[in-house]
């Protein structure tokens, strides 16, 4: 494809970034009356997929069943599993269009290749667990909630920074 | 005509669904552009290396905020009808601790993996699975969880609400709050571009 460049462009000013992110979240604030999400659509692959598997064993369950519906329509025909797609698109393209769509891992120097899918297997699912706990990530609480001034999430916002610097030194060879 | 447009019945159950693929392209394309599909980048951020997390966030947070302001103000948008997620105080801080360790250790959140993932990084997919893994987890320990997710209710609260004060002072506070932390960020940004870790 000729469109796709040798050389990957460098990035956007991170407050041009800002400013267009910004947009969008006020754009969805202005026509959905919600804000903008990610983690809630892996909520909705996980419920559906453990309904698939054992839907009594899912349905038991009052956090999976929140996820679930009322069995009418599929929990995939969800706003943020359709905005997920999205991501997905968008990311893909704007990658494409830069020249930084290609296979590759992502990992400091000095740790290996296992070593690095090890620790992003670990990680995601620490992650997630806090996101659960907290009712939402970085785009459904820190941003979304960060720009309504929602005191729960700047709470969040704060603590997920701090947890963050203090577990830093102890994991910088995965990224220096 | 005023907003939220889907709430006050101005669009339907259909078109909201095609609104949210467009405005996941927007969100994912933005991402992509200033290099939080990166893992290396968006670890830099927790050595003061790369402060573009913190930058790219707070920008879209102060701007978004600014023109909820003046939407509301100006009766374009009803903010009251916009959905609030509930503060609950001692999940919310511990949730944060957790998701933290979690972001550095595996290099991505949930938005940002689905980015690297799609611009073809392989960690960027085995993050996504990680994360499916552990909110499978989270679901299975719901049922002893539950107190402690519930733990500490403060309602619907918003900063405005909880100091009592004017809309336009707190976003206005906020707003000098994030000019502080950008100038702040590029000293860092200086101070930590050569210095061993």
């Amino acid at each position: 494809m000729p469109f796709i460049r040798k050389t990957a462009e460098p990035y956007w000013n991170p407050y041009i970034s800002g400013i267009g992110l910004g947009l969008v979240l006020l754009f969805t604030f202005l026509v959905m009356g919600r804000g903008i999400g990610a983690s809630g659509a892996m909520t909705s692959v996980v419920a559906t997929t453990a309904n698939v598997i054992s839907p009594q064993h899912a349905q038991a369950n009052e956090f999976f069943r929140g996820y679930l519906g009322d069995g009418t329509v599929s929990p995939l025909k969800d706003w943020l599993v359709f905005e997920v797609i999205g991501v997905l698109i968008g990311g893909f393209l704007s990658g494409i269009f830069a020249g930084r769509t290609s296979i590759k891992i992502e990992k400091g120097t000095g740790i290996s290749t296992n070593r690095r899918f090890q620790y992003a297997f670990i990680g995601g699912m620490i992650m997630a667990f806090g996101t659960k706990l907290a009712r939402g990530c970085t785009s459904g609480q820190a941003l979304t909630g960060g720009a309504l001034m929602n005191v729960g999430s700047w709470l969040f916002m704060i603590s997920l920074f701090a947890g963050a610097y203090a577990m830093a030194w102890f994991v910088r060879r995965l990224w220096i | 005509m005023n907003g939220p447009f889907f709430i006050n019945g101005w669009i339907g159950e259909e078109a909201s669904l095609i609104f949210a693929l467009f405005i996941g392209i927007a969100f994912g394309f933005f991402l992509e552009r200033a290099g939080l599909g990166s893992a290396k980048k968006l670890a830099s951020q927790f050595y003061g290396r790369d402060m573009t997390v913190f930058k790219m966030m707070f920008t879209a947070i102060i701007t978004a905020m600014v023109g909820l302001f003046w939407f509301d103000y100006f009766g374009w948008l009803q903010l009251e009808l916009v959905y609030l997620t509930p503060t609950f105080v001692a999940p919310q801080i511990i949730g944060g601790l957790v998701f933290g360790v979690g972001f550095i250790i595996g290099g991505y959140c949930p938005g940002t993996s689905c980015v690297a993932g799609a611009t073809g990084s392989l960690d960027g997919w085995v993050n996504v699975i990680g994360m499916l893994a552990g909110i499978l987890v989270f679901g299975e320990l719901y049922p002893w969880l539950e107190s402690f997710y519930n733990a500490t209710p403060m309602g619907e609260l918003t900063f405005v609400d909880y100091f009592n004060l004017p809309a336009g002072l707190m976003v206005f506070i906020l707003v000098m709050i994030a000019l502080g932390g950008f100038w702040l960020s590029e000293k860092i940004e200086t101070k930590m571009a050569n210095k061993d870790l």
